[in-house]
C-alpha cells in the first residue's frame, strides 16, 4: 500500500501547536500530556519539587502514574496512562549507552505498575521536542496514530485506519511518510506494538531507530509487563516523534567538557578491552548464551535443567558465523560505542504471515535466545531467530513467551495439558514448528495462542479450573511471581538471586540485581547480612540508570583493565564515578555514592508502596515459586544428586536410609527457610517492617514522607 | 591515495607544524586545536598523524566520515553529532576533538604543515 494512501485515509482529530522549550541543564521542566478519549493535548509544567524527588525516566512516570489511577484503576481503565519518559543524562551522545526511555503503565500482568526501559530514538527525540516526559491517556473510539513534530512544534491526533500493526511494518511505513531522505528519515522515531499485542497480556512496544548502514528502521523493545497490550487497548497504532536535528549539545550541560573526557575515556575502553572481554560489539548479550551453559545456569527445559548438550548449537559463534552482520556500530542510541544491538540481515522466514520475506532481525539477544530457545528445548538457531522477530513485530516479549511456552511445554509433557486442550499443537519440548505455530496463533487471536498469551500466572488458574490439574505443583513449576514471567536465569543454587528475582517491585526480572556470580561462583557474600547489604546496594544502584535515561550495560559488560585489583570489583567504582561525572556535568549538581542511592531509595520506596496501594507489595507477594529456589521432582533432584547430598550432609542433615522424596522434601525445608531468613535481612536492610512496608522513618529519612505514602501504608503499621 | 607520512627521527619537535594547523582551521595559534600533535619524548619526538585508515568510518554512527576519492577520509559534520567515537577508537589517536566544539577534527592531508616542517619530518605521499 503506496503512503498516500495511507495519508489520504487519516483523519484528523486534533492538532496543537506548542512553543518549544529548550533544554537546560538536561532538562525542559515540561510534560506532553494527550488525551485520547477526548483529544486534549497540553503542556504541563515539571516542579521543582518533582525534580527533586523523582528526578526523571520512571521516577517521573511512577509519580504521573500514581497521580492518574486509582486502587481499583486497572490495566484497561480509561485512566490508565502510558508515560514516555527520559532523564537529564538521555539524549548526551558522547557516554555509551545514554539514550533511554522509560516506560510505565498498570501491568495487564501484574496490575501493579511495571517500568521497562528501552532504546531506540524516540526518548531522547522526545526531550529534543521539548518534553522531558509523554503522558498518554484515555482511550480512542478508532485506531490513531500520534505525531509530535519537534520541526514544526505542532502534536497531532489522527485517525489511521489503513496502517499495518505489526511492528516492522509500520515502523517502516512511518519513518518513510514522515522522512523523505536518509537525512530526514534518522530524525523520526516511533513507537509500535503489533497484532499479538491485541490478544495477549504480554504486548510490549517497539521503539524504532533508523539504521542508515541498513537502510531500515530498526526496532528495540520495551518488553515486560504488557505495556504494548494496554497501548493496543487503547486503539494506539503508533507514536511518532520528529525531530528537528541531533547534535551533541542539545542537552545545554552545565560543563560539557566533562561529559566529552568521560564519554572519550569509555570510548577507549571499549576500543582496547571489548575483544579481550565481553565481545559485546560483535555479538551484544548473546555472547553469555555458552558461558551460561557451561556454569550450569542456562534455563533448560522449563527452568528444570543449567545446561544441555545442544546449547553448541546456539552458542553465540553460530549466530556470529551464519546470521549476524559482525563489527557494525550497532548502537541503539548514538555514541553508544558498547553497540550491542546486534541484527540478522536477510534473513528469510520460512512460516507465518510473512513466509519467504526476507528480514531484518534484531538479536539474537541472550534473552530470547534462552527463553525461546533452551528454556523451551529449541535447539536450532534459525527457529530462535524467526521465534525473535516474530515476537518483535508481533509485539510480546520475547521473555515471558519463552517462560510461559516451557510452562506450557513442561504441562503439555507431564500430561496436564494435551493436544485436545492445545487444539492440535505438539507442545514437546523442542518443537519449535509447535512454538511457531502457537505465536502465531497470539498474532490472529485464535485458539490455545489465546489461552498461553494470558501468561504463566492465568493459565496455572485456568488449568486448576477447567483441567483438574493439581494446584500446588503448578504454583512449583510456573516461572511467574506477581503475574509476571521471569527472565531466563537459574537462581536454583544462588540464594542471593532468589532474593534478586523475589524482592523486586515489578516482579522477577533482573534489571533489578544478578548477582549469581557473586553469590555463587565467587562467594563473595557469605553471610545474610552480606546478600542483604547486596540487595540493597545493587537494586538501588541500577534503579538510578532508569531515573537518569541510562542503560546498565556500559556500566559492567565492559570494566577497566585494573577493576579485578579494586577494593569491590562487582561495583566497578570507575564507571560509577563516571556517572557521578555525567551527572554532575549535566546538572552542575556535584553528587556521590551515598547521594546516588538515595535518590534511587527515594523512587523505589515510592514504587513499593505503589504496589500495596494496587495490592500487591506486601511479604506474601515476594514468595517465589519453588522451581526457582530447588528441585521440585525427582528429574530435577537426580540431575544434581551428588550436589544436593553434598550441600545436605555439609548442613549436618542425616541422610542415612532417605528416599529421594524424603531428601527433596529435607532440602526443600531447609531452602524455603533460608529464602525467610534472606527476606528478613533484606527488607531490615531496605528499612522496612517484616512485612514488607516502608516504615514512615524510612520515609521521613529519605524525604519523602508524602501524605499520600503515609495514609497507604498506615494500615500495614 | 593521498595522506601525510612522518620521520620522528628527523623531527626536532619545533611545534611549526602545529601552529600552522591550528591557524589555518580555527584561526587560533593553539596546539590543543592542531590536526597534527607533536610530543616531545625524553629522546625522541613523538609525531601523532593520521594515516587515513578508515577506522573512523567504519564506527561513525551517522556515516559523517567517509573516503573522498583521494582516499582521505573527511567529516561531514551537518551529519555529525558529536559522539567521539571515532575520537575513542582512532588507532594512532589522531581524530582530535576540543571542547570549544562539538565536532571532531582530523587531518585532510592537506599538506599546510609539510611546507613548514625545517627538517621534512613530515611529508605528503600521495600512492
Amino acid at each position: 500500500m503506496n503512503l498516500q494512501e495511507l495519508k489520504n485515509n487519516r483523519k484528523i482529530l486534533t492538532e496543537y501547536s506548542y512553543e518549544k522549550k529548550d533544554l537546560y541543564r538536561g532538562y525542559t521542566d515540561k510534560t506532553l500530556y494527550i488525551n485520547i478519549s477526548n483529544n486534549e493535548v497540553k503542556v504541563k509544567d515539571v516542579s521543582d519539587r518533582m525534580k527533586e524527588k523523582f528526578i526523571g525516566g520512571k521516577g517521573y512516570g511512577m509519580r504521573y502514574l500514581w497521580d492518574a489511577v486509582t486502587p481499583e484503576t486497572r490495566w484497561d481503565s480509561e485512566e490508565n496512562e502510558i508515560i514516555v519518559a527520559v532523564g537529564p543524562v538521555g539524549g548526551i551522545t558522547q557516554y555509551p549507552g545514554s539514550g533511554k526511555s522509560l516506560v510505565c503503565t498498570i501491568s495487564p500482568m501484574t496490575d501493579i505498575p511495571i517500568d521497562s526501559n528501552v532504546g531506540g530514538y524516540f526518548g531522547p527525540y522526545l526531550k529534543f521536542s521539548g518534553f522531558d516526559a509523554l503522558e498518554i491517556q484515555g482511550k480512542a473510539e478508532r485506531d490513531v496514530v500520534i505525531i509530535i513534530d519537534g520541526k514544526e512544534k505542532t502534536v497531532r491526533i489522527e485517525e489511521a485506519p489503513l496502517e499495518a500493526v505489526d511492528g516492522h511494518i509500520l515502523g517502516e511505513q512511518l519513518t518513510n511518510m514522515y522522512g523523505n531522505s536518509e537525512s530526514e528519515k534518522r530524525l523520526v522515531s516511533v513507537i509500535t506494538a503489533g497484532t499479538a499485542a491485541e490478544h495477549t497480556r504480554i504486548g510490549i512496544l517497539n521503539f524504532t531507530f533508523y539504521d542508515l548502514r541498513r537502510k531500515t528502521a530498526r526496532m528495540k523493545q520495551a518488553g515486560r509487563g504488557g505495556i504494548g497490550t494496554v497501548f493496543r487497548n487503547k486503539k494506539i497504532k503508533a507514536v511518532v516523534v520528529i525531530a528537528e536535528e541531533v547534535k551533541g549539545n542539545l542537552n545545554n550541560a552545565f560543563d560539557q567538557g566533562i561529559i566529552n573526557e568521560t564519554g572519550i575515556k569509555l570510548h577507549r575502553e571499549m576500543a582496547h578491552l571489548d575483544h579481550l572481554q565481553n565481545n559485546m560489539r560483535k555479538i551484544g548479550t548473546a555472547n553469555i548464551i555458552e558461558v551460561m551453559d557451561a556454569y550450569d545456569l542456562l534455563p533448560v527445559h522449563n527452568f528444570q535443567y543449567g545446561s544441555h548438550p545442544d546449547t553448541k548449537k546456539i552458542e553465540s559463534k553460530v549466530f556470529i558465523r551464519d546470521y549476524c552482520t559482525q563489527n557494525m556500530p550497532d548502537g541503539c542510541w548514538y555514541g553508544c560505542s558498547v553497540a550491542c544491538s546486534k541484527a540478522a540481515d536477510n534473513f528469510e522466514l520460512k512460516t507465518g504471515p510473512y513466509k519467504g520475506h526476507k528480514v531484518v532481525v534484531d538479536g539474537p539477544e541472550y534473552e530470547n535466545a534462552a527463553g525461546v530457545g533452551a528454556n523451551c528445548g529449541i535447539f536450532d538457531p534459525h527457529a530462535v531467530l524467526e521465534l525473535n522477530f516474530y515476537c518483535d513485530t508481533y509485539g510480546i516479549d520475547t521473555i515471558s513467551y519463552g517462560t510461559l511456552t516451557a510452562f506450557a511445554m513442561e504441562c503439555y509433557e507431564r500430561g496436564i495439558i494435551n493436544k485436545e486442550i492445545t487444539g492440535g499443537l505438539d507442545l514437546r519440548f523442542g518443537n519449535a514448528d509447535a512454538s511457531l505455530a502457537l505465536i502465531h496463533q497470539m498474532a490472529k487471536g485464535e485458539g490455545f495462542g489465546l489461552i498461553a498469551g494470558q501468561g504463566v500466572h492465568r493459565m496455572k488458574k485456568h488449568f486448576v479450573e477447567n483441567y483438574g490439574a493439581d494446584a500446588a505443583f503448578l504454583e512449583d513449576i510456573g516461572a511467574e511471581q506477581k503475574g509476571l514471567e521471569y527472565s531466563q536465569y537459574m537462581s536454583k543454587e544462588s540464594l542471593a538471586q532468589q532474593g534478586g528475582y523475589g524482592l523486586t517491585n515489578k516482579g522477577p526480572q533482573h534489571d533489578e540485581a544478578w548477582l549469581i556470580f557473586m553469590d555463587m561462583i565467587n562467594n563473595q557474600i557469605p553471610t545474610f547480612e552480606n546478600k542483604a547489604e547486596a540487595l540493597h546496594y545493587f537494586p538501588m544502584f541500577r534503579t538510578w540508570f532508569g531515573l537518569l535515561g541510562l542503560c546498565k550495560l556500559p556500566w559492567n559488560d565492559i570494566v577497566p583493565a585494573n577493576n579485578s585489583e579494586t577494593e569491590e570489583p562487582a561495583k566497578i567504582q570507575e564507571h560509577v564515578d563516571n556517572y557521578h561525572k555525567l551527572y554532575y556535568g549535566i546538572t552542575g549538581t556535584k553528587i556521590d555514592s551515598a547521594e546516588m542511592i538515595r535518590q534511587s531509595e527515594r523512587v523505589y520506596n515510592f514504587q513499593r508502596i505503589f504496589n500495596i496501594r494496587m495490592g500487591k507489595g506486601l511479604r506474601k507477594n515476594d514468595k517465589t515459586p519453588y522451581r526457582t529456589m530447588g528441585p521440585v521432582t525427582k528429574e530435577e533432584y537426580l540431575s544434581r544428586e551428588s550436589n544436593y547430598e553434598k550441600q545436605m550432609i555439609e548442613l549436618g542433615f542425616d541422610l542415612t536410609g532417605k528416599t529421594v522424596e524424603e531428601k527433596i522434601a529435607l532440602l526443600r525445608k531447609h531452602r524455603e527457610s533460608q529464602y525467610e531468613q534472606l527476606t528478613d535481612a533484606v527488607y531490615k536492610r531496605r528499612g522496612w517492617t517484616m512485612n514488607g512496608v516502608p516504615t514512615p522513618e524510612k520515609l521521613k529519612d529519605l524525604g519523602m514522607d508524602l501524605p499520600e505514602l503515609l495514609e497507604v501504608i498506615k494500615p500495614y503499621l | 591515495m593521498k595522506r601525510l607520512i612522518k620521520d620522528e627521527s628527523l623531527c626536532i619537535g619545533c611545534g611549526a607544524c602545529e601552529e600552522k594547523c591550528s591557524t589555518a582551521y580555527f584561526k587560533e595559534n593553539n596546539r590543543e586545536k592542531s590536526r597534527i600533535k607533536v610530543e616531545k619524548m625524553e629522546h625522541w619526538n613523538r609525531l601523532t598523524i593520521c594515516t587515513q585508515c578508515g577506522v573512523c568510518a567504519e564506527v561513525c554512527p551517522t556515516l559523517a566520515l567517509k573516503k573522498d576519492i583521494l582516499g582521505v577520509v573527511r567529516l561531514n559534520k551537518k551529519e555529525c553529532v558529536g559522539c567521539f567515537i571515532c575520537v575513542g577508537f582512532c588507532p594512532e589517536d589522531a581524530m582530535m576533538q576540543h571542547d570549544d566544539y562539538h565536532e571532531p577534527f582530523k587531518c585532510i592531508a592537506c599538506g599546510l604543515c609539510t611546507e613548514v616542517c625545517p627538517t621534512g619530518a613530515i611529508k605528503i605521499r600521495e600512492f
